[in-house]
């Protein structure tokens, strides 16, 4: 039997044309999207290069880890003795976060199982847009906040002489962060099946023994990882803590009974860069290969960006710990 | 002289927005009894068993009217809802083991009632564990999480955390379909040992099932009461009702 065979004619090509075209197509846009894939992390990677490139001279140069990480002496301009120590700076960002965290937690975690769980649908949309509200609220705003209310306010309230510190940036940047904890949180509460609360009710369980006993241990992960984008909200925050922090160098830990004095003023990894990269020049290498004295202060700035580049590294992978965690000990 | 019936709902209507689901419904549940109720899909039998606790009133857009007494006492009087729900056990037709240990799923239910002594909580746990054939099974690992057994298992697991309270009532909600035929008759078993302690009402879709164990039968069809009658006379030849009669022969559409 014969195989009948295609005639070549103008409409065969033509169709044969448009099915390479509709094959190249595919191919162009699976290509691309594989290209918008793979892209964040060669943005991530070459963020990382450019800002070790330029810390790195720094590092091979005067770097050495006790006086940079244990000393509290943050004098990079000093004429003749330059030091370079961040143990200040450190403990600026870790108190700041530490009373964001008290402050928003707490807030946050409420208004979520409260959203999720306790009003009625007409107040959950409402307060659904305020919370997006306060998340659209430049930072620049929340600075300003810290500087012209809740400064006088802690002045007064609490008798310090000052209301830019710790506690001030603390409620600021707590308050920056209730946003993205509440809306993750939510989620994941809502994410709990139905049929748990349904069970729960059924066995007679109050609304709160409902939340408490099961919702919130059915939901753990999630709000464990909103609790976690909070922290890193908080430590990257710049703006609002370089105005609201008073920005002196300081650590607000010692012996004494609180132990932590958050109505010291405090100064952050974050501000430092802010604040002081305008007045620190790029200088290249001179003839013999070595940097003048003055080009370190830019590149300490830049080694600065690595340590909080490895402090968010090492918060997203206690949060995947965590949540991996979690996870093994349900099998 | 104790009132024979436990449960009487009186010409009871339930809305979901503007569909009826259950038109005018009117049973007598009698005590330490087997009350079957059997229908086609989507007849109302499942939220008869949800106004009986008050959990129809968590679902937007439902409206209820009618009267439902226990002993007597009318349901929608009572102010302490949840005193009410821990009165009735009720068993889900999918299983929803809690997020918690298996002892813990069990043990969930007294908890909330205030019990903290942890040998009671044992005792509750083991004897509400085997009346639900389940014991064996799960007893050296009471400790991990529910939603890891199997679905026959967590189904078995939701019958015992519905009896770790005690009920008075006990409704059933088609509680056999994740479960295989040997351990299902297992717990038929356990529910004919029940009725001497409680009333319970089993929604069934195994028309077989409602022959075995029901003392009574109820056939709900569209929303409407078809017939309610011993379980004799509703499985014999002549129940006196064209449905009922085609639906147990399985003839029914």
């Amino acid at each position: 039997m014969a195989i009948p065979q295609k005639k070549i004619t103008a409409a065969n090509i033509f169709q044969w044309l448009w099915k390479w075209i509709r094959q190249l197509c595919e191919w162009f846009i699976v290509g691309l999207i594989y290209l918008c894939g793979v892209s964040s992390i060669i943005f991530v990677f070459s963020i990382f290069y450019f800002v070790f490139r330029e810390g790195a001279p720094f590092l091979r140069d005067c770097f050495d880890f006790k006086n940079f990480f244990l000393s509290p002496e943050w004098y990079p301009t000093s004429i003749s003795n330059k030091r370079y120590g961040i143990l200040a700076l450190l403990a600026g960002t870790g108190s700041v976060t530490i009373v964001a965290m008290l402050v928003a937690v707490p807030f946050s975690l409420g208004t979520a199982i409260f959203i999720a769980e306790f009003c009625k649908k007409k107040t959950k949309e409402a307060m659904k847009i305020v919370v997006e509200i306060l998340a659209a609220i430049p930072s620049v705003v929340w600075g300003f906040i810290g500087l012209m209310v809740t400064n006088p306010l802690i002045v007064k309230l609490t008798g310090a002489p000052i209301g830019l510190n710790a506690l001030n940036a603390g409620i600021i940047v707590g308050l920056m962060s209730v946003p993205i904890i509440v809306s993750i949180a939510e989620d994941s509460i809502r994410a709990v099946p139905d049929g748990y609360i349904e069970a729960a009710e059924a066995l007679g369980a109050t609304r709160w023994q409902t939340v408490y006993r099961v919702i919130l241990p059915a939901a753990k992960n999630g709000l464990l990882a909103a609790v976690l984008l909070g922290v890193g909200r908080a430590v990257g925050e710049t703006m609002a803590v370089l105005m609201a922090t008073g920005h002196s160098v300081n650590i607000p830990f010692n012996g004494e009974f609180p132990y932590f004095h958050a109505l010291e003023s405090v100064r952050t990894l974050t501000a430092t860069i802010v604040a002081e990269m305008g007045e620190a020049p790029r200088l290249d290498a001179g003839m013999n290969g070595s940097f003048p004295a003055e080009a370190r202060h830019y590149q300490v700035l830049f080694v600065i960006g690595i340590v909080l580049f490895v402090i968010t590294f090492v918060i997203n992978t206690i949060a995947d710990l965590a949540v991996k965690g979690i996870r093994q000990k349900k099998v | 002289m104790v009132n024979e019936n436990r449960v009487e709902i009186r010409n009871l209507t339930v809305r979901y927005g503007k569909t009826i689901s259950l038109h005018d419904v009117s049973l007598d549940i009698p005590r330490n009894k087997i009350f079957a109720i059997i229908g086609p899909a989507n007849s109302g039998k499942t939220t008869l068993l949800k106004s009986i606790n008050r959990t129809l009133e968590l679902e937007s857009g439902s409206s209820v009217q009618g009267n439902i007494t226990i002993d007597g006492r009318e349901i929608h009087e009572i102010w302490n809802v949840y005193e009410l729900r821990r009165r009735i056990g009720m068993v889900f037709p999918l299983p929803v083991g809690l997020p918690l240990s298996v002892y813990d799923n069990v043990a969930y239910a007294p908890r909330m009632a205030g019990e903290r002594r942890r040998k009671v909580l044992d005792e509750i746990v083991e004897r509400c564990l085997r009346q639900a054939a389940l014991w064996d099974e799960v007893k050296d690992r009471l400790k991990n999480l529910g939603t890891m057994l199997s679905g026959g298992q967590q189904q078995r697991l939701t019958i015992a955390r519905a009896l770790s309270h005690s009920p008075e009532i006990l409704c059933l909600d088609e509680f056999s379909i994740a479960i295989d035929p040997v351990t299902t008759m297992r717990i038929e078993d356990v529910l004919v040992q029940l009725k001497e302690e409680m009333t319970i009402i089993l929604v069934t879709n195994l028309v077989q099932q409602a022959r075995r164990l029901g003392d009574m039968t109820c056939f709900i069809n569209k929303g409407r009461v078809v017939q309610v009658d011993t379980t004799e006379v509703m499985f014999s030849d002549n129940p006196g009702n064209q449905l009922t009669y085609d639906y147990v022969r399985g003839v029914f559409g």
